[in-house]
């Protein structure tokens, strides 16, 4: 009774919802986490927003793909089609693809969300992918985020493997001819390929077994692993805080933007219904994989314009581009009594092998070439950082040539040019492709870099030519506000970092290789204008002001 | 029979053993042939039709076929293509060719339908070939679902599953069949007009033929289910929806989210 009277009056909340309120928090300590994460802080800019796009299509993925399970069979018994699609009735075809025509033509709303589903899921992969090239052009994988820029390639992944697996489940012609190619690429590794193969498809391709293995993939085990890395992903832009563009008043030591409530709250779940809006939009009026037009799957039939979706575009375009022979030399060689089809293999995976590679370590090969240690939460504007904004570019333009490789059919019969030509051309732009977008990037980079301390010192252009008393012209330059040139002076221009001798006064082979990169790197440099400049400038800028002066008293006399 | 027997040892035995063979064989192959044919130039055009086809072929396609139809470097010779050929080629407007090229392209038809039967007249009555199918195969009265089969395995690796055309090499493709009329569409199969090879009645039979114009134009009048279909062609043309317009959107509405505030 006394521990009562000397203890606060317990909070009574007054209406009833307050009092449920209080109970649960009373429990699980919920305003002490709305309290923390209402404040987490996040910066606004329109980039920043491809994450939010990827986790709502997902969402929306999870919502249309559960509609899907409750019709879909994914067996791979015959049966004949009985549904209302005239053109395929009575023809002999798959348990799964019947019963995908039925989502399609006999369940109310079924074909509404097939599509959802299907654009979603290409939303989601592309949206992922513009993500991470915002983050990789604005440096935002360096420290303390080298681990989640991990996580997110991960998950580039993991939506590609589940978009690959969903898109083989309806058994349609085009779906299985994607298989037999991933069955072709797997057959291609030397020696175990065969087994691999086998051991997939439970036999013989196409086999009876596999619609029902990959559906198993497709619902239970990557949108797990999806899941998780989503929230290890979410977990450590929590830890991190989030990057912010450079700007006044921003720095490696504070976040500037609105905090998650109400500001971004209501935000983010306003965009969301966005997503799905466009979305359902999207399939509404847009078919996606009509799979009725391309029959059941048939080892036999090939469909002109048969392509994967757009993210394994790049290996099904690799594969294309790979010439059979060289003069008289096979690609194919028959060693000790085995096929080694290099014609398949070194296409198929070589160029993603590289690409994924290079895409996990940059973080690391960056901070060895540079070694930057520091924290960095204020974002490099891919101009200022030309080096690595080229690298991106070489890397973007590489993809991008195999990409258009997968369409070279669509590209000749719709621009009117020879097939062989376009592959011709697509070859040769697979070697020189990403060396001219590195350079032409890298001085892109540096003209901008120039162009930014031309009008951080003397302001900008306005066009007007105005002639002095004594005869000569000279052109306005408008001085720049210091907020707009902060942002053209306030950035980091890293230098080159000679090889230095380690502790034993000895320089290894290795920092050498790292001096020489750290040279190609940064030799190149446009430093920003330093304070001193700027001061000589504004100096300089007084016969401008004097003009100008001139030039509004004019104007008044008038 | 005796006097066979006897003769048996003529010196001309063997020579004319040979010769009956080669005509036993000749003449089976021809048998064989023609059942491809079977309806060659059933059809009876009058001697008028055949005379002013003559002239229109004199003034209109000679210059690259030749006089008589029998070919020039410039041309092949259509002695035998059958009246078929003449109305494919001819009723598309493929023919006469705008400029030489990969393959002759579809243009707005140059003949009207009496002279482009006199052309075939003309042509038909040079050799025995392919005649223009009769009514009863375009009523498009056939299966669908079977011609269905029958176009996948036969037809989409050039044509693609949704008839909307793919490309061939160097430049040659096999063109949409949309909008394409039954009668053009028997008269390519059986004729096999450009880069496009011969589907004779043995390899796909007159019923079979007229199933797949019934696919092909159920399809065409069935329409897209799902909304619009951007042009059938597969998911390239999803790819680049969803990168541009539909990734273009959203970008759009971010824009829009982020810039009341700062």
């Amino acid at each position: 009774m006394s521990a009562a009277s000397t203890a606060e009056p317990a909070f009574v909340a007054k209406t009833k919802t307050g009092r449920v309120t209080d109970f649960v928090d009373q429990r699980v300590g919920g305003s002490g986490i709305l309290r923390e994460f209402g404040r987490k802080v996040f910066p606004d800019h329109w980039s920043f927003m491809f994450g939010e796009v990827a986790l709502y299509s997902f969402v929306i993925l999870l919502l249309s793909g559960t509609f899907l399970t409750f019709f879909f069979d994914p067996s791979m018994a015959e049966t004949h089609y009985d549904g209302s699609y005239v053109p395929l009735k009575g023809v002999e075809m798959s348990v799964a693809y019947s019963s995908s025509l039925d989502i399609s033509f006999d369940i109310r709303g079924g074909l509404f969300m097939r599509q959802v589903h299907h654009w979603a899921a290409l939303l989601f992969v592309a949206s992922i992918a513009v993500h991470m090239l915002r983050v990789f052009f604005t440096g935002a994988f360096r420290k303390p985020r080298e681990m989640n820029w991990v996580v997110g390639s991960v998950l580039l992944i993991l939506a590609m493997a589940a978009g690959f697996t969903g898109y083989s489940l309806p058994d349609d012609l085009l779906s299985g001819n994607g298989l037999r190619i991933i069955d072709g690429v797997i057959k291609s590794i030397p020696v175990i390929g065969t087994y691999i193969s086998f051991f997939l498809f439970g036999g013989e391709f196409p086999g009876t077994a596999v619609i029902g293995r990959l559906y198993m993939l497709h619902i239970l085990l990557v949108p797990a692993l999806i899941l998780l890395m989503i929230v290890l992903h979410l977990f450590m832009v929590v830890v991190h805080k989030h990057t912010q563009y450079p700007g006044p008043g921003r720095n490696d030591n504070n976040v500037v933007g609105y905090p998650l409530g109400p500001v971004y709250a209501a935000k983010a779940g306003g965009f969301f219904f966005i997503v799905f809006g466009v979305l359902a939009l999207m399939a509404g009026f847009f078919t996606i994989n009509p799979i009725w037009n391309y029959g059941p799957y048939d080892p036999s039939p090939v469909s002109a314009g048969t392509q994967p979706d757009w993210y394994i575009g790049f290996v099904d375009g690799a594969l294309r581009l790979m010439p059979g022979t060289f003069g008289d030399w096979q690609v194919e060689q028959t060693w000790l009594g085995f096929v080694f089809s290099f014609n398949v293999l070194l296409p198929a995976l070589v160029p993603a092998g590289i690409l994924f590679t290079v895409m996990f370590m940059y973080p690391w090969i960056e901070r060895w070439i540079t070694k930057d240690d520091r924290e960095h939460h204020v974002l490099d504007r891919p101009r200022n950082a030309p080096t690595r904004t080229a690298i991106g570019m070489a890397g973007f333009v590489w993809y991008c040539v195999m990409w258009a490789a997968a369409g070279s059919d669509l590209i000749a019969t719709h621009f009117s040019v020879s097939l062989n030509d376009v592959t011709y051309w697509l070859r040769a732009l697979f070697f020189i492709g990403p060396i001219i977008a590195f350079i032409v990037t890298k001085r892109v980079a540096l003209a901008l870099q120039r162009k930014d301390r031309e009008i951080a010192l003397h302001g900008r252009e306005t066009g007007r030519i105005v002639r002095l008393p004594h005869g000569e012209f000279i052109e306005v330059h408008a001085p720049l506000d210091e907020y707009k040139r902060y942002k053209l002076v306030g950035f980091e221009s890293p230098e080159v970092l000679p090889a230095v001798p380690n502790e034993h006064g000895v320089v290894t082979r290795k920092e050498k290789r790292r001096a020489f990169l750290s040279k190609w790197f940064f030799e190149d440099r446009v430093a920003p204008a330093s304070p001193a400049e700027l001061e000589a400038a504004h100096g300089h800028g007084h016969g401008h002001e004097a003009v100008e002066a001139q030039e509004s008293a004019k104007s008044l006399s008038r | 029979m005796k006097a066979l027997s006897q003769k048996r040892r003529h010196p001309l035995a063997a020579i004319a053993l040979l010769l009956m063979g080669l005509l036993i064989t000749g003449g089976l192959y021809a048998v064989a042939t023609t059942v491809n044919e079977a309806k060659a130039s059933t059809t009876s055009y009058s001697a008028d039709d055949v005379e002013e086809g003559g002239k229109l072929f004199a003034a209109n396609c000679a210059t690259c076929h030749g006089m008589g139809a029998s070919g020039t470097d410039a041309g092949p010779s259509l002695v035998g293509v059958g009246a078929a050929s003449v109305d494919f080629q001819v009723g598309t407007g493929r023919m006469p060719m705008q400029m030489n090229g990969p393959q002759a392209m579809k243009k707005p038809v140059q003949f009207n339908d009496e002279q482009t039967n006199q052309l075939a007249a003309y042509v038909a009555s040079l050799g025995a070939g392919p005649a223009i199918p009769e009514e009863g195969l375009l009523d498009e009265g056939g299966d669908a679902a079977a011609g269905g089969e029958l176009f996948r395995v036969n037809c989409a690796m050039c044509h693609n599953a949704a008839a909307a055309g793919g490309a061939l090499t160097r430049g040659k493709f096999a063109p949409a069949l949309a909008d394409v009329s039954g009668k053009h569409i028997y008269e390519a199969m059986v004729t096999g007009p450009q880069n496009m090879p011969v589907f004779s009645d043995s390899n796909i039979t007159p019923e079979d033929k007229r199933d797949i114009i019934t696919f092909l134009k159920q399809i065409e009048t069935t329409g897209s289910p799902g909304g619009a279909d951007l042009g059938s062609l597969g998911p390239v043309a999803e790819g680049l929806f969803v990168w541009v317009a539909g990734l273009g959107v959203i970008i759009a509405f971010t824009i829009w989210l982020t810039s009341r505030t700062s």
